[in-house]
């Protein structure tokens, strides 16, 4: 079977140039797996890192990374961008070429359609991809049926910019043609989401250009939590000293409709808020794949892992990490997708070749930005206690509350952004 | 963290009691590729206010994170994570960085500056930070491609105070003017 598929693909010659073609049964295999093979779907922050890790640690097994597009941009520091303070997305953009040439990591850019756990095999737009083993790193997608009106059309008025790209680009854009005297809306979604201090730094960097820029303006924050979810007292604070008056925070306050046409929200389908500039940033789940793929748990949003191997406990041989994985006290952050990935691929590499796993270590750190030139942070070391992921006691925390080290954390934050990224394409 | 601290040490005891470990203790690698998202892969820095830990010794990594977590060394994020590792742990981390090759970066230098550095290491400091700074003596950290504005940040602590400079390294720094300090620096950075 596998063999007939060989010849055939060496017939046509590419298993891309196949694709147009008559197939039998099910699509054709893009590439004949050896012995060894792990495929990784993602090319963000945890889906880089794994494939890379596995490579640097065991250079017999091969690694397929598959991605739909054939760059990657950073949600980390694109509220930056969307307060001016940024002017080029270049600075958050990576490709794959020198990742790739580097570790031998075979990166295929395509959409993936299904995964077969009994088959291990993994479908693509361009063919089918066997695999040893799978590590799923999908990120997020939104649970739209949980916001009604907010359709493809919708995030075109009111961005979610909540995956870094034209959507960061299409709200700065709205913040640059608002008038003066103009209202911005943020609405967030009930925790856990993507990034949780990422809206109340966004309502920072926002605040920051309207302070500057168009002061008669105000920001309305539409919290579906009861308080700030991350880093509260420093945001508090940061907010009284920089932005009183600008910032309207309103905890509680659950979004779950959206009228393009009129720029409204509705609050619990009852209170009407209206904005010039709306950012619905929507209630989320596990990336969609991997709900098809029946990797989510009985919430039906997120993952359930193994807190070692990161294994899933719906699927046997396959991984997740990152945004989509339920990782215990770890957060939905680009870091810890990084630290998962590292903690994945040592026990992906001693699973393959039949050897001891090895307990999780790992770390999370965040920088939000308050201003330009101040910033504020959260860190964590994390272990596995009783079988849970927790943050080692009496370590980590947040930033002192005084904000004494505020400046040097926006210094430190720059090469943050530097290593991480680094690290992800080279 | 109880766990933990046992089962560096006492690994099999403590995961014979738990029936939910089956995996064996966090490895030097397991513990150390946390730190790369900041230090960068191996522990080669991109970010020119993080320092690189490829190729210091373990005794420099494990000096400076007991003073992060003491309180005694101030870092931002690093006291308060530092303080989540044992002292086994904080060892093994160090093994592993001093066992990686020396980070090699290229950075923009005063060629005039490195000259006079070059001239004031010889005669100053290379007693401790030896073969130009590519090694050090003990937990002497390695300063050889380090990066500059790391390097001038943590002497500006230095010489506020803020940080504290060990007794043989103040004997050398105190009669030295900032113009010399900064020339060092420029030569430290221009190592290869």
């Amino acid at each position: 079977m596998t063999l007939d598929r060989r010849s055939f693909l060496k017939l046509v010659g590419a298993g891309a140039g196949a694709a147009g073609l008559p197939m039998i049964g099910r699509a054709a295999e893009l590439m004949p797996k050896g012995t060894k093979r792990v495929v990784v779907i993602g090319g963000g922050f945890g889906g880089t890192i794994a494939a890379k890790y596995i490579r640097m640690m065991d250079k017999s097994i091969e690694v397929v990374l598959i991605e739909r597009n054939d760059h990657f941009v950073s949600c980390p520091f694109s509220n930056l961008y969307i307060g001016g303070i940024l002017t080029d997305m270049g600075a958050l953009t990576i490709k794959y070429d020198k990742l790739a040439a580097n570790h031998g990591i075979k990166v295929v850019q395509a959409e993936v359609t299904a995964i077969d756990p009994a088959a291990k095999s993994v479908t693509t737009s361009k063919g089918t991809i066997a695999y040893d083993r799978l590590v799923v790193s999908p990120g997020i997608d939104f649970r739209l049926e949980e916001m009604k009106g907010y359709d493809a059309a919708a995030m075109e008025k009111m961005p979610h910019a909540w995956k870094a790209g034209p959507q960061t680009i299409l709200l700065r854009k709205q913040l640059v043609d608002m008038k003066d005297g103009g209202t911005v809306v943020i609405t967030v979604p009930l925790a856990p989401y993507r990034c949780p201090p990422g809206p109340y730094e966004r309502a920072s960097m926002v605040a920051h250009y309207l302070k500057k820029n168009k002061p008669k303006s105000k920001i309305i924050v539409l919290d579906a939590n009861p308080d700030i979810a991350s880093k509260a007292g420093l945001f508090r604070k940061g907010w009284k000293d920089n932005y009183e008056g600008l910032i309207d925070y309103r905890p509680a306050k659950k979004v779950t409709e959206v009228d393009a046409k009129a720029m409204a929200v509705m609050v619990e389908g009852l209170e009407e808020v209206k904005g010039d500039v709306i950012n619905v940033i929507p209630p989320q789940r596990a990336g969609q794949i991997a709900v098809a793929a029946g990797l989510v748990g009985d919430d039906k949003n997120w993952c359930p892992v193994n807190v070692n191997t990161f294994e899933s406990t719906k699927q046997a041989g396959i991984h997740v990490i990152g945004d989509a994985a339920i990782a215990g006290a770890m957060p939905k952050s680009g870091y810890s997708a990084n630290s998962q990935a590292k903690i994945c691929a040592i026990n992906v590499v001693a699973l393959i070749n039949g050897k001891e796993t090895t307990e999780l270590s790992g770390i999370n750190t965040c920088y939000s930005y308050i201003t330009d030139k101040e910033a504020v942070s959260v860190a964590a070391v994390y272990t596995v206690k009783e079988g849970k992921i927790i943050a080692v006691p009496n370590s980590g925390g947040v930033s002192p509350a005084d904000f004494s080290a505020a400046k040097i954390e926006a210094v430190y934050a720059e090469s943050w952004l530097k290593n991480i990224l680094t690290e992800m394409s080279s | 963290m109880t766990m933990k601290l046992k089962g560096w040490a006492l690994a099999g005891s403590v995961l014979a009691m738990s029936a939910l470990a089956q995996a064996a203790p966090p490895s030097p690698a397991m513990l150390a590729n946390a730190c790369a998202g900041c230090h960068g892969t191996n522990g080669g820095s991109a970010g020119p206010t993080m320092p690189s830990l490829a190729s210091q010794s373990k005794e420099s990594i494990e000096v400076a994170m007991k003073k992060f977590k003491s309180g005694e060394r101030s870092g931002s994020i690093m006291g308060r994570l530092a303080k989540g590792y044992s002292d086994a742990e904080i060892t093994a981390m160090g093994e592993f960085f001093s066992k990686q090759k020396l980070h090699v970066t290229t950075q923009v230098v005063d060629a005039a500056k490195v000259k006079k550095g070059a001239s004031l290491q010889e005669s100053n400091c290379g007693r401790c930070h030896i073969e130009d700074g590519k090694e050090g003596k003990d937990d002497t950290p390695v300063m050889a491609s380090q990066w500059l504005p790391y390097m001038q940040m943590q002497m500006a602590d230095y010489l506020s105070g803020k940080r504290k400079m060990p007794e043989k390294m103040k004997e050398k720094v105190d009669p030295m003017s900032k113009e010399d300090l900064d020339a060092l620096l420029h030569f430290y950075a221009s190592v290869k």
